[in-house]
């Protein structure tokens, strides 16, 4: 008999939905400004870039105050416990309809594979996103700030910055792909809408 | 027959007279505030026979005027620039239209603020011999040409007319630079006497209505803003009243170092001269100017040894006997360069390698000297004679009966180009590419013709393709990133979309037993 358990509290389902309309943005307009193609011409694409990373950015000093003030931080504390099983599953399990080798509690939202996944992004792509899209964007500050002697480039800080955003559209191919692989193909983004996942 | 009535008789008089009025308002309203009116002074109420009358009579109440004009470029034609020591000035540099003043100089001079220089026997420290109407008179009828002439000319009603100079009087030589409309800088042409707010926004004479001297601030008639050694950065803040330096040549004088609303935008002012983007296109008034000037085929006679013209279907001329081939061209973008302000001449008796394409002048600056802009230019191509044994280009006499237009004999014109600075022709002539830049400032466009975002930050063809030393975005890319990137990226989709498959697949045939 399934059980159903509340997961995505009401700001996290927020936070998640409005970052990933904002990525989807930032990505689209990303790549027209890198000249990979035309679409909404530069200029649009540059100013909506920039009004959706203040936005983005926003959103994020939001979800760090909670994820610190409500504890949830140690949802991303990387684990081996059962790291290996869940590999397992996704390369054999899943295709059989073995048991799922993680169950999932609201202590324990993440499988141990999720939790190296969004760890990778919160401690690599995202403050690489942040600080290069940072300079980038205050790129006339850095005689100011002293930076210009230090030898940076724009080029560099562009060469990062196009890095972190293929890693981030890498992320986000993977991601969305998975979020299909609950026990029905949409349970797990219908747990991200309402919050609560069912549960064997 | 038609015949008018009284009634619309009167009303046509009436309408006449209105005008005259209302003109008359108008010119008040338009700025001629000054507190004397010439037409009264004593001493211009004479029957003038000559220019220098009419200077002589002018130092009456402006004693110091002609010794200001001595000490300016206008006067002397004799520029040092500081920076690089090199002696300039039209006395001195050669350039690729029609090359040199030095032997020609009784011909050039049309545009000298002076009278009667002829040859090397012109007295430079003569008061009388400086030339106020050519700047001064707001009749638009002098004619420097009638002068030099000797035919007659209304001195009289020239000097009760003076005042401040305006588009026409310095038009009259700075539009028509390399000998006709347009034909040198390309943003400056006689268009521009008249101009609408699309040709130019600040000299529109329906709005702004600005002068030439509205930016190009004079100080006891020292005019400022020389291209020669222009300030290729702009300044760095608003020019008030007491800052030493008073000029507005520069844009951010009036407008302020990051004048417009997107803040993205101003981000560009530490790196681009506002022209860049502000004059999309130079010759975009009613005159093509050269682009192309090729000497080397000059001299090709008819077979009844007269001289050739040849139009092309826009009635340009593309072939001139005395002169070559020719190219034009209206509405033109210009080529960007880095420039810090310093330009470094290729003078008479500099060695040249006539295999490369010599560069008459050269705007120096790069990407890595803070003090460099972008700055968009002219640049003017064409072929012109060197002597091939003393490896230099040579000044040619062209004007005159003894002139290379009236002979059509190149050895001849060279050495006696030559020898008017000192230099002995070897008897060798060859004919190199060259090339010169002129920087492009006026014929500011309205904000709605602007350059574009997109026709810099764009991949291939934009504006600044191959303009070296730094990133632009939309327009440098490492290649080796972006196959990675969107490789692994597919790689990523066929791998989840196989594990989909699969997934689909088991599932099934799992049903179905």
């Amino acid at each position: 008999m399934a059980e159903r358990i509340y997961i995505f509290k009401r700001f996290e389902r927020f936070w998640h939905w409005t970052q990933a309309a904002l990525i989807i943005t930032m990505l689209i307009t990303g790549f027209e400004i890198h000249g990979s193609y035309h679409w909404l011409g530069f200029e649009t694409a540059q100013e909506t870039h920039t009004t959706a990373a203040w936005l983005l950015i926003g959103l994020w000093v939001f979800a760090i105050f909670w994820h610190f003030t409500t504890g949830e931080w140690k949802q991303y504390i990387p684990t081996t416990d059962k790291l290996v099983a869940m590999a397992k599953y996704y390369l054999t399990g899943i295709f059989s309809h073995a048991e799922h080798p993680f169950r999932q509690t609201q202590l324990r939202k993440h499988n141990p594979l999720q939790r190296l996944a969004y760890l990778f992004v919160k401690l690599m792509i995202n403050p690489l996103i942040w600080i290069s899209g940072l300079l980038y964007l205050y790129y006339p500050s850095w005689d100011a700030w002293g930076l210009s002697s230090l030898g940076l480039t724009l080029g560099i800080v562009a060469f990062f910055h196009l890095v972190a955003a293929f890693l981030m559209l890498i992320f986000f191919i993977v991601h969305v792909y998975f979020a299909t692989t609950g026990h029905t193909p949409m349970a797990h983004i219908k747990a991200m809408i309402t919050g609560y996942e069912e549960v064997e | 027959m038609f015949r008018s009535q009284p009634f619309e008789r009167i009303s046509t008089i009436m309408l006449i007279v209105g005008m005259m009025v209302f003109s008359q308002g108008a010119l008040s309203a338009t700025g001629d505030t000054s507190t004397a009116d010439h037409g009264k002074f004593k001493e211009l109420e004479v029957d003038f026979k000559t220019g220098p009358e009419v200077t002589k009579a002018c130092l009456v109440c402006h004693t110091e005027a002609s010794k200001q004009v001595h000490k300016t470029r206008h006067w002397t034609w004799n520029v040092v620039n500081d920076k690089t020591g090199q002696l300039l000035g039209k006395r001195n540099v050669i350039n690729n239209f029609c090359i040199s003043t030095q032997s020609n100089i009784a011909s050039c001079s049309t545009c000298h603020v002076g009278y009667g220089w002829v040859d090397g026997t012109f007295d430079f420290t003569s008061e009388e011999h400086v030339d106020c109407l050519v700047c001064h008179d707001t009749t638009g009828t002098y004619d420097k040409k009638r002068v030099r002439e000797g035919k007659s000319v209304n001195f009289k009603l020239l000097a009760q007319n003076v005042g401040k100079t305006s588009r026409a009087t310095c038009g009259a030589c700075h539009f028509k630079g390399g000998g006709g409309a347009a034909v040198k800088h390309g943003d400056l042409d006689p268009s521009m006497t008249t101009p609408d707010m699309f040709l130019d926004v600040h000299m529109d004479e329906d709005g702004l209505n600005f002068s030439c001297a509205t930016c190009h601030t004079t100080d006891a008639h020292m005019v400022s803003g020389s291209r020669y050694q222009p300030r290729a950065e702009g300044v760095d803040r608003i020019v008030v009243p007491g800052m030493k330096d008073q000029s507005l040549t520069a844009c951010q004088a009036c407008h302020g170092p990051r004048p417009m609303h997107n803040e993205k935008l101003n981000d560009h002012t530490d790196r681009l001269a506002c022209p860049t983007c502000h004059v999309p296109a130079f010759a975009r008034g009613d005159f093509p100017t050269k682009m192309w000037w090729d000497w080397s085929t000059a001299g090709k006679l008819d077979a009844e040894g007269k001289p050739i013209h040849e139009l092309d279907h826009e009635e340009n001329e593309v072939y001139n006997s005395k002169k070559g081939h020719f190219r034009w061209g209206s509405d033109v973008k210009p080529e960007y360069v880095w420039f810090n302000g310093t330009v470094n001449y290729t003078l008479v008796g500099d060695k040249i390698d006539p295999t490369q394409v010599v560069e008459i002048n050269r705007f120096e600056g790069s990407a890595d000297d803070p003090k460099s802009r972008i700055w968009p230019v002219k640049v003017m191509r064409g072929k012109q004679p060197y002597d091939a044994k003393l490896l230099t280009m040579v000044p040619v006499h062209t004007t005159g009966k003894d002139g290379f237009w009236e002979q059509f004999d190149w050895n001849d014109a060279v050495a006696k180009g030559m020898a008017a600075v000192g230099l002995t022709y070897s008897g060798e002539l060859g004919f190199a590419e060259t090339r010169m830049m002129w920087p492009i400032a006026h014929m500011v466009a309205p904000v709605e013709k602007t350059v574009g975002c997109d026709e810099c930050h764009v991949r291939q063809g934009g504006r600044l393709e191959g303009l070296g030393g730094m990133y632009v975005p939309g327009r440098d890319y490492w290649p080796w990133v972006d196959l990675l990137g969107w490789g692994i990226a597919l790689l990523s989709l066929i791998g989840v979309l196989g594990h989909g498959a699969i997934r689909y697949v088991s599932h099934l045939r799992e049903r179905n037993g």
